[in-house]
């Protein structure tokens, strides 16, 4: 008898349960993947891929199902109805969970044990060497404090604990819920490295992040959740966009008119002193001589990208379902 | 260090076959609990009242001739004689059903409980969840078995000093009689324990299941056990109760009347010990089915 096996139940779906029609590609598969609690569906319909190797962005406003469904993957929370493939195996059966290593909600380790201990316990529970928990001590720094008990760390060092504890095994997948909590920038900056470290060496990596400028630098691709569904799935550069335009001239409300005229009375956008034109680059000589016919004095004209930010307002406040590349 | 260095060719990959799983994880927890100052505390305690009940104040009754609460009526010649070796399968288990089946309530409950307070539950379930939860049952009953074992080596060597002291002979109860109080004294324990470790998993907390559990063995089985004597029907269902269960064994073992608290004669021995069995399962069973069944928050 294996653990979790009303979740298998939940979440096998027939004609999938042999590992060679699998798309070895693909390390997390959600179809129709929902979770209710009474009327409230916390996770609704949420289908979800997540490939090989790559540094998947999971982002979403606080309460937006995120964590819900990072359990389901983990198997931790079974699912009203849908499924969840992990490394073409229902989520939480013994063949997923022993290649997969997360970082959920905040680390949980036992206080009055020291880190290398903690460690050490969750290592004997898998089977794995103590040899194993030096390496990912190293790995996130921590050899040298590992002997103080944990609930002498501070957040950041619980933080990184945690990371290690998902490293122990060496996964093929790991979920990192929020891993720079508490970290300062530099150790923002070292989690940065080892993200992408990982996803070097073979690591698939769904991360969870408010930090959506860490997203957009490391992720390879995004999926963004809201109210519960997931509004949007692409790559980075997909969901950010074409570069636009950004002018700053005066008299402003003249740049303005110029712009209405140019990308259309939705094209445009103030930006504080700026105006931001939904126009490619190559209209710049365009627009210049538009405004200097106009008598505007232009002093900055340039192409300019869309941060993940701004993309992202806008999806979570219009939350329409869609999928990119 | 680079990541592909993690990827270390030994001792990384976990047994695929799953063989061991479930001793692994009672390495794990005996590893976690032997380094835990609060589970220390607690056998502590519990060597200390067997020692201070089953020694102290009988011995201090003896040799000012007063009487304590659990000694009244006692001549000054059984007294002495429950102090000395040949009593020793009789002081190991008098404790047991009041405050040495609490304390391993409390155990339980915290080694289940404070798992789930702290999130580690969570980190160990991502790897699966009965394996693990087996593991920490199994190393509860390690852990119980260990201090019985200690008590009879602690009772022994008091009860030697004692008889040196007095100047008595060293007479030695039977093995058999020695090995049955043991046995009583296990599963009385295990019953506890186990019972202690189910309420941990049920309430999710430390606090609440410590709470809940005492408040039932200390207090609602006495009140019920009082109402009992008058109302017939409150008597009937007292008799399945588990410190009704305990105790009745107990007293099957030392020979129920002598005053013990917590030691009864409401059920005869055989019953008792399919009484608390089937308390040890049910517990056991319930806390399979909770971890199981329920979502990990």
């Amino acid at each position: 008898m294996t653990d979790n096996t009303t979740l298998t139940t939940a979440t096998d779906r027939p004609g999938r349960a042999g590992s060679a029609d699998i798309d070895a590609d693909v390390v997390v598969e959600t179809s129709a993947l929902t979770k209710r609690y009474g009327d409230r569906a916390a996770v609704d319909s949420v289908d979800m891929t997540v490939r090989r190797g790559e540094i998947y962005g999971f982002l979403g406003p606080n309460g937006a199902g995120k964590t819900t469904t990072l359990r389901m993957i983990l198997g931790l929370i079974r699912p009203t109805s849908g499924s969840v493939r992990v490394l073409g195996r229902p989520a939480g059966s013994r063949e997923s969970s022993s290649c997969t290593g997360a970082l959920i909600e905040g680390p949980g380790f036992f206080p009055y044990l020291s880190g290398r201990a903690n460690l050490r316990t969750l290592a004997r529970h898998r089977g794995l060497s103590d040899r194993c928990v030096e390496e990912v001590l190293a790995r996130v720094g921590l050899v040298d404090r590992g002997n103080d008990a944990y609930k002498s760390y501070s957040l950041g060092m619980k933080q990184r604990l945690g990371v290690a504890a998902a490293l122990l095994g060496d996964p093929d997948l790991i979920v990192l819920d929020e891993p720079t909590n508490g970290l300062d920038p530099s150790g923002m900056a070292d989690m940065r490295a080892l993200i992408v470290d990982l996803a070097r060496a073979g690591h698939t990596v769904i991360l969870s992040s408010h930090l959506l400028g860490e997203v957009q630098e490391i992720c390879d691709r995004v999926g963004v959740i809201a109210n519960g569904r997931l509004v949007r799935e692409s790559t980075v550069s997909t969901l950010l966009g074409d570069a636009i335009l950004k002018v700053r001239g005066t008299p402003q409300d003249r740049v303005v008119s110029i712009a209405s005229d140019l990308a259309g009375e939705n094209g445009f956008e103030i930006d504080g002193d700026a105006v931001l034109l939904d126009l490619p680059p190559e209209r710049a000589p365009d627009v210049v001589r538009a405004l200097v016919a106009a008598d505007v004095a232009v002093s900055s004209i340039g192409p300019t990208e869309r941060t993940l930010e701004d993309v992202f307002f806008e999806m979570t406040t219009t939350s329409t379902p869609m999928k990119g590349v | 260090m680079s990541a592909s260095t993690l990827r270390s060719p030994t001792g990384s990959v976990p047994d695929a076959a799953g063989r061991n799983t479930v001793a692994r994880s009672v390495r794990a927890e005996l590893f976690r609990l032997r380094a835990w100052p609060a589970m220390w505390a607690t056998l502590g305690t519990w060597f200390l009242l067997a020692t201070v009940f089953g020694y102290v104040f009988p011995y201090i009754s003896y040799t000012t001739g007063s009487a304590g609460f659990s000694t009244e009526g006692q001549s000054a010649e059984v007294l002495l004689q429950g102090v000395l070796p040949e009593s020793v399968p009789d002081v190991l288990v008098q404790g047991t059903p009041l405050f040495g089946g609490a304390l391993v309530l409390v155990l339980g409950a915290l080694v289940a409980g404070n798992g789930y307070t702290w999130g580690t539950w969570k980190t160990v379930f991502t790897h699966g969840r009965l394996r693990p939860t087996i593991g920490a049952l199994l190393a509860l009953a390690v852990i119980v078995a260990a201090m019985v074992i200690v008590t009879a080596v602690l009772c022994t060597a008091i009860s030697v000093v004692l008889a040196t002291v007095e100047s008595q002979p060293l007479i030695w109860s039977s093995a058999a009689d020695l090995l049955r109080s043991a046995g009583t004294a296990y599963l009385v324990f295990m019953m506890w324990a186990t019972i202690g470790f189910a309420l941990g998993t049920y309430a999710r907390s430390a606090a609440l299941s410590v709470g809940l559990g005492l408040v039932w063995t200390l207090v609602v089985e006495n009140l019920l056990r009082g109402v009992g004597s008058a109302l017939p029907l409150v008597q009937d269902v007292t008799a399945f109760l588990p410190g009704t269960a305990a105790g009745s064994l107990v007293g099957a073992v030392t020979g129920a009347g002598q005053g013990t608290p917590g030691v009864v004669d409401v059920i005869s021995g055989p019953r008792a010990v399919v009484t608390v069995t089937a308390y040890i399962v049910v517990a056991v069973v319930t806390t399979g089915i909770l971890v199981r069944r329920r979502d990990v928050n």
